[in-house]
């Protein structure tokens, strides 16, 4: 089985919002229609997003970090907001894992938005469907496009490559890898909603110095002098050099 | 959450009409057993009957306004396997479709015995229908608490006392419906609904407070460091990637103070219980149907009240991730 996931390196994020623009771009043109937005030049922008990069701070001034954190539909395996649909325009595809809206189905009732903990669902106000992050279905599969560019706009955007894309499920996998190799996490683990996307957490490149490498532990009396002389039969590698 | 006026009017309305139809059909029971004077009447049950319906429908109505796609509804009748919303879609039709016909039954006097109990006691369409009915009633409340009790992490609303709660309150508003509809046409059943309706707005105000206080003890699962994966105390939120606002911004908090919600929790707490159950004593003692009708009004009003408390305390874990704008 194939579970189709987006891995996000919170370590590389410098949150420049590209994989924002890209989606929006990307995903408002699609044949699906516009993504609506509502008063984008004024006071009170507000619209449609399938993604949307927040940011943190982490601990106390001075010891802060900033954390920059691109949120999306997670594409959980045990999606808690597809069963409660009433109507079937919520479900996740059996071959790659993806979680969609019929758009045409839906009654926008709402009732999925509150099903997600993750917030990662809303409403189109103008089409009044749900709406949510596709995998950029229409695009991943699309043949008349180069093979690199079969990827989700978000991925294509991101100038520090922050976001893996492909199958966790194949161990061998990019994605694989990484969530291996490099400590990668879900979000909400409580809520038992198996989040197919995962994070890279923040590492920091630390090299580990202990006392004893920093004096010659072969000299522990601190006497430089010369070494005994070997006896002329010993073996040596020359004339200088004993063992 | 957000307390959307159609979800409120809708499980309210829905509460009147199915507790005043239970109240119908317990009184016909009662009746049945010559534990109540039997009413001649057929107009009694007939025209209560339109009444619990004007109250259903009336919440279908207001739940047509909740839908982004009105036109669409009949397609939510599909998942009834999984999703406990359409399984209301599902049984709210049939339960009406089962009250009007129990009206019509009364009302055109189908009393041919279909079949009869052991002790020789005639059973007729009415009594069956009504039974069908009283299925179908609870089989309403259990899946409108259900849309709400089902979801595990809005903590508030998951638990039993969801549906208990749904179940006591609405029959509460119906009974005390029945009483002040007795009152002013069959004044001699008046003081046995009077009865019940104290007895399950009692009950239902032992519910309500018993999921009062579990809420008040309830520790909230996620944080914010489960939500973004950083184990820390200390995170605060530097942007929420929009400055005006989002469907996430609007959906799920009911923007309002705390204290304004203390409020409502009081005021609720005392139109839903002590007051209808003072007007209910004043009014089936004075045998006032005005009274009566004064004590399902502030009831009502109250629930609407308890029902926008109920939507406001939940508190959905995506907030965590709408803490500030920038
Ligand atoms: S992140 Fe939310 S919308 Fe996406 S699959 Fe999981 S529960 Fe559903
Ligand atoms: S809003 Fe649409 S997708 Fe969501 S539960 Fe309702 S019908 Fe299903």
């Amino acid at each position: 089985m194939t579970q189709l996931a987006l891995v996000i390196d919170l370590n590389v994020c410098v949150g420049c919002h590209a994989c924002v623009t890209s989606c929006k771009e990307w995903n408002t043109s699609g044949e699906a229609g516009a993504m609506s937005d509502f008063r984008p030049y004024d006071a009170d922008p507000t619209g449609t997003f399938f993604n949307r990069v927040q940011t943190f701070e982490v601990g106390e001034f001075p010891n802060t970090e900033t954390v920059h954190f691109p949120k999306s539909c997670l594409h959980c395996e045990e999606p808690p907001c597809v069963p409660v649909c009433p109507t079937g325009a919520s479900y996740k595809r059996k071959e790659d894992g993806i979680v969609l809206v019929d758009y045409d189905k839906c009654i926008g009732c709402k009732y999925c938005s509150w099903a997600c903990p993750y917030g990662a669902r809303e409403i189109d106000e103008k089409q009044k469907v749900m709406k949510k992050c596709t995998l950029c279905v229409d695009r991943i599969y699309d043949k008349t496009l180069p093979e690199r560019d079969r990827k989700p706009a978000c991925v294509m955007a991101c100038p520090t490559s922050a976001r893996l894309f492909g199958d966790i499920h194949d161990p061998e996998s990019e994605v694989s890898k990484a969530i291996r190799e490099q400590g990668g996490y879900a979000l909400m683990p409580e809520w038992g909603t198996h989040p197919a996307n995962h994070y890279l957490p923040r590492r920091k490149t630390q090299l580990r110095i202990h006392e004893d490498e920093l004096v010659r532990a072969d000299n522990p009396l601190k006497i430089d002098g010369k070494l005994p002389k070997p006896a002329k039969q010993e073996p040596s590698l020359d004339d200088v050099t004993s063992w | 959450m957000h307390p959307a006026f159609s979800v409120i009017f809708l499980t309210t309305l829905l509460g009147v009409g199915q507790g005043l139809f239970l109240a119908l059909y317990t009184g016909q029971l009662y009746a049945f057993f010559d534990l109540l004077p039997a009413q001649g009447n057929r107009s009694f049950y007939a025209a209560g009957s339109a009444i619990a319906l004007i109250f259903l429908a009336a919440g279908l109505v207001a739940s047509f306004f909740h839908l982004g796609h009105p036109e669409r509804a009949w397609r939510s009748a599909a998942k009834w396997r999984t999703s406990w919303l359409s399984r209301e879609v599902i049984v709210l039709p049939a339960f009406m479709g089962v009250v009007f016909l129990y009206g019509v039954a009364h009302w055109f006097g189908w009393h041919v015995p279909l079949l009869s109990l052991p002790g020789g006691r005639p059973v007729d369409a009415t009594l069956i229908l009504g039974a069908i009915g009283t299925l179908l009633c609870f089989a309403l409340f259990v899946c409108t608490g259900m849309i709400y009790a089902c979801l595990r992490f809005l903590q508030e609303w998951h638990t039993p006392l969801t549906v208990v709660n749904y179940i006591l309150l609405g029959g509460a508003s119906g009974f005390v419906l029945a009483t002040a509809f007795a009152a002013a046409v069959a004044q001699e059943i008046a003081g046995f609904y009077a009865g019940w309706a104290a007895i399950l707005t009692a009950l239902a105000f032992a519910g309500r407070v018993a999921s009062l206080l579990r809420n008040a003890r309830l520790k909230p699962k996620s944080s914010l460091s489960t939500a973004i994966g950083i184990k820390h105390p200390r995170i605060a939120q530097k942007a929420q990637g929009a400055m005006g606002g989002s469907f996430n911004t609007r959906e799920f908090f009911h923007g309002r103070t705390a204290f304004f919600l203390r409020q409502v929790k009081w005021l609720f707490l005392a139109l839903v219980f002590p007051l209808p159950l003072m007007l209910i004593a004043a009014g089936a003692m004075a045998g006032s149907p005005a009274l009566l009708l004064a004590a399902f009004g502030v009831q009502y009003l109250g629930l609407i009240a308890e029902r926008w408390f109920f939507f406001a305390q939940a508190n959905h874990p995506q907030n965590l991730y709408y803490q500030a704008v920038s």
